[in-house]
């Protein structure tokens, strides 16, 4: 298998490949005890991990969220317990050989800095023993994976980048030999919000495509809550809480600490629940880098729209210009990507309305697979929506009050 | 003075290269020592106070009585010169190797074990090259050093610039001393300007451009 070919079909349709290629993940009573510690820092967990789904990590600082997940590719070993992935025993192999399928990244991407974007991502090939034509091919489509230019990226070093463009190299660099499993230790603590965002909605596009096993930590509940299959919610010594999906989790809190630790205003948290691809995208006028910037302000007045979306050879947007922007122009310029803040249709519709406040459009550009422009999102449309989830949560609990 | 130095100008230039040559391989096989030292020392943490020590005690053995040790075990030449100048050069490149490689960061060290590299491997392609810089730094301090140490192992020894200066100060009030104290003085300062400048260059082709200051 190869996954290049694999890959590039996939940009264009995304329900053809969605097969699931993750492992499962049991844990049966692990426990880590700390040499010259009382109580042990995981007192013995017990999880099963379904194969292809995202499971989030939860709980206060210090409650064994990276110990647990350390023991996965035996970074910790555990004083007692069982681990496998997809039946084996994680002990049977050698650790080094263990952990070359097992992708992992932490906060920051931790990306070496003496090496470039391109070493960086072909470590693991590299330990594989996989040749060059074979590891430059990869190179190329993980930048392109998570949204980086690999003409422009490849060579770079880590210093020569943003917070968050590390953070997606690191992620690149996790899954660069296809690893079913994929463990993440608060990947994205260390960037701004509205990046932490993209980063979210790029990880969404990325597993919708891929289907691995993710298990990530995070102390973030909004964080578990939109990017999460099922949330773990863990106490002092890694107990668990509850380990359930976000909606049930949001419906019913198993105790007070769970309805703690989630926090008020949890039918507000169900509307964050509610994602972009819920709605309706409206079709807007586009226009690729390099045409004719007459005929595309006239296709756009013809529709009645003032602005048009700009997308780059690859059919990514890249920009939402104004008209009047454009008037001066012969061809449609080229436009830095980074400046327009799209949506992944799993984005949720609190991240819509954050979005589209900082918008002088009053509407954002909705995303899918490898950031292929679908559509866009507008403010009324949202706040409809809402409205209507509202209504019918109203009228559930209504329901339940009277019968 | 001119004179002095074309009618010996072969055999001058035959002490430079000997000294070059004396000075540069000691330093070479210094800091493979020193490193290799340094690996060892930063496993197992209890050497390090070991290495503090003798680096210490190391420092203050005076030259000529190293050479003196010396002698009974080598013998006189070019050998017994090879070994006290190898010695003192290991000391700043050990402290600096030292100090390197327990620099580099925990959670790189991490993620590259993280990552499926072994031990030996984490060490060849992080530790190592994040290191580099300062153990490079180390391995210019030890050129310098040696330099002056090459001088007094030469005079005892045979060959090297080293002979020119000691013939000069027994000669002093006689017809040639300052010559040759001269020559071999600003030989040696040549030869180190020259052995920097290409550690510089070295520098420059080793240290990736992504830590590079
Ligand atoms: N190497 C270690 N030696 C001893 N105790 C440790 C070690 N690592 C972690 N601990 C302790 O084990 C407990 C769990 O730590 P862990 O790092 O798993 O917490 P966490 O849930 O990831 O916390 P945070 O959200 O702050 O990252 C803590 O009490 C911590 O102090
Ligand atoms: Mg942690």
């Amino acid at each position: 298998m190869t996954a290049t070919n694999e890959t590039q079909s996939v940009g264009q349709d995304a329900a053809r490949n969605s097969e699931v290629s993750g492992a499962e993940i049991r844990l049966e009573g692990v426990v880590k005890r700390y040499a010259g510690q009382k109580t042990p820092a995981v007192d013995s967990l017990s999880l099963t991990i379904p194969a292809g789904e995202i499971v989030m990590l939860v709980g206060p600082s210090g409650c064994g969220k990276t110990t647990s997940l350390k023991m996965i590719n035996r970074l910790i070993e555990p004083t007692s317990g069982a681990i496998s992935i997809d039946g084996k025993d994680v002990r049977k192999q050698g650790h080094d050989e263990l952990r070359r399928h097992v992708g992992y990244v932490i906060q920051g991407g931790s990306l070496f800095p003496h090496m470039t974007v391109e070493k960086n991502i072909a470590i693991v090939p590299k330990l594989l023993g996989w040749d060059a034509s074979r590891i430059s091919d990869r190179v190329d489509d993980l930048l392109d994976l998570v949204g980086l230019d690999p003409a422009k990226y490849r060579k770079r070093y880590p210093r020569e980048l943003s917070g968050g463009q590390q953070q997606r190299v690191g992620v690149a660099r996790g899954l660069a030999a296809d690893p079913p499993v994929l463990l993440m230790d608060e990947p994205f603590g260390a960037v701004d919000p509205i990046t932490r965002q993209r980063l979210q909605d790029e990880l969404l596009s990325i597993q919708r495509e891929l289907r691995k096993t993710i298990v990530c930590v995070t102390h973030d509940i909004d964080e578990a809550i939109k990017l999460g299959d099922r949330i773990v919610i863990l106490q002092e010594g890694a107990h668990v809480a509850q380990y359930d999906t976000p909606e049930n989790i949001l419906a019913a809190p198993a105790d007070d600490f769970v309805s703690d630790f989630v926090g008020s205003g949890s039918t507000l948290k169900q509307l964050s629940l509610a994602r972009v691809n819920e709605i309706d995208l409206a079709d807007w006028t586009t226009a690729a880098v390099g045409d004719s910037a007459a005929e595309a302000i006239r296709k756009a007045q013809t529709v009645g729209h003032d602005a048009v979306v700009v997308l780059d050879n690859r059919g990514r947007p890249v920009a939402w210009p104004w008209l009047r922007q454009l008037r001066n122009e012969d061809r449609i310029p080229s436009y830095d990507p980074e400046k327009l803040h799209t949506l992944d249709s799993r984005a949720t519709l609190n991240d819509a309305l954050d979005t589209m406040l900082t918008s002088s459009h009053g509407g954002a550009v909705v995303t899918g697979d490898r950031d292929q422009y679908l559509g866009v999102i507008d403010f009324t449309s949202v706040t409809d929506h809402m409205r209507t989830l509202e209504q019918q949560a109203a009228a559930a609990t209504d329901g339940q009050a009277r019968g | 003075m001119w004179q002095f130095i074309t009618d010996r100008s072969d055999q001058i230039v035959y002490n430079t290269l000997q000294h070059a040559n004396l000075v540069i391989q000691a330093v070479a096989l210094a800091t493979v020592i020193a490193v290799a030292l340094a690996v060892l020392i930063t496993r197992v943490p209890r050497l390090s106070g070991l290495a503090n020590a003798l680096s210490a005690i190391g420092l203050t053995i005076p030259s000529f009585a190293l050479v003196g040790l010396l002698l009974p075990l080598a013998g006189i030449g070019a050998t017994t010169a090879f070994i006290a100048v190898t010695f003192y050069a290991v000391l700043p490149i050990l402290r600096n190797a030292v100090v390197g490689l327990q620099g580099v960061d925990k959670t790189l060290l991490e993620s590259s074990r993280g990552l499926g590299m072994s031990e030996l491997t984490s060490l060849w392609r992080v530790r190592l090259p994040l290191a580099w810089p300062v153990i490079l730094a180390g391995v210019r301090t030890s050129m310098q050093m040696s330099m002056g140490i090459a001088a007094i192992a030469a005079y005892v020894l045979g060959p090297g610039l080293g002979g020119y200066i000691f013939t000069g100060l027994a000669q002093i009030g006689g017809a040639n001393a300052v010559n040759y104290a001269v020559v071999g003085t600003v030989g040696i300062v040549i030869v180190a300007l020259l052995a920097d400048l290409l550690l510089l260059l070295l520098g420059r082709l080793t240290i990736s451009k992504g830590i590079r200051a």
